[in-house]
């Protein structure tokens, strides 16, 4: 079976995650071998997804760490 | 990478604490500083503790929780289902960008790439945001990531998707405007 882009679309996260079940892997691949967009919107979303994951994007602010312990020990000192 | 927990005894870091040794409790969380910050960006749809949890799924249970509840008390956001779509709610077209270049990762040096990533994952909804900053930031399982937001696998599934779909449409445009001629990782 033939499926068109926006049925592709559905299937872009299933398929980064590589958890589609195989007839519909197929029909995936097979579009996405003669289909520019979707193969363009599939490494945008991948490369997306590296990026974000980098930990400088979500980088602890300076002093978090000395501010977190600080009240921790609060807590902890507030609970005994 | 193995799981901060697979490294280390947590469950008797966790038994010497509760023995008396409270000062363990900071031997214990360090590992999880980013993601305690990571999840204070998120603040909803919290997991009541469960004993089998593993102690950084718990973690990200109390933060959301703790986060939420201070937030309810400045009485800042809104209900959850007068602001968000439900999870049914119809597809998102991605942008369609036929000559997309990838971008390097070099660019994450520019701090303002990191601000547009930054931006774009604290904008979405709150639903999403969870779900991506479990699975795509701090690296969870899709299990994991249910526990953690006491949601269904599917649920974790479909938010993901949507999160992901969110994101592509809003960041695909910006990056390529930002580095337009380069290519970057090849598709694997």
């Amino acid at each position: 079976m033939v499926i068109d882009c926006k049925h592709v679309w559905a299937h872009i996260s299933g398929y980064l995650d590589q958890n589609l079940p195989p007839e519909v892997l197929e029909q995936v691949q097979k579009h996405l071998e003669h289909c520019e967009i979707c193969s363009a919107i599939l490494d945008s979303t991948r490369n997306i997804l590296i990026l974000t994951a980098d930990e400088r994007v979500f980088e602890l602010p300076l002093g978090f760490s000395e501010r977190l312990h600080a009240r921790l020990e609060q807590e902890i000192d507030g609970m005994s | 990478m193995a799981p901060i927990s697979d490294l280390r005894d947590e469950a008797r870091m966790i038994a010497s604490i509760v023995a008396g040794e409270s000062h363990l409790f900071h031997e214990l969380i360090r590992p999880y500083e980013r993601r305690v910050y990571v999840m204070a960006l998120s603040f909803r749809n919290l997991a009541s503790f469960r004993g089998e949890a593993k102690f950084g799924t718990w973690l990200v249970s109390i933060t959301l929780n703790e986060a939420r509840s201070r937030i309810r008390h400045r009485d800042t956001i809104k209900m959850e289902s007068l602001d968000e779509p439900p999870d049914d709610e119809g597809p998102i077209s991605p942008a369609l960008l036929r000559d997309w270049r990838e971008i390097p990762s070099e660019v994450l040096e520019r701090k303002e790439v990191s601000l547009l990533l930054h931006q774009a994952v604290t904008a979405l909804p709150p639903i999403y945001r969870e779900v991506f900053t479990l699975r795509d930031v701090e690296g969870m399982s899709v299990n994991e990531a249910a526990g953690a937001l006491d949601i269904s696998i599917a649920s974790v599934k479909v938010r993901l998707h949507r999160a992901r779909m969110m994101l592509q449409k809003t960041l695909a445009p910006q990056l390529k405007r930002i580095s337009p001629k380069r290519r970057w990782w090849t598709w694997s």
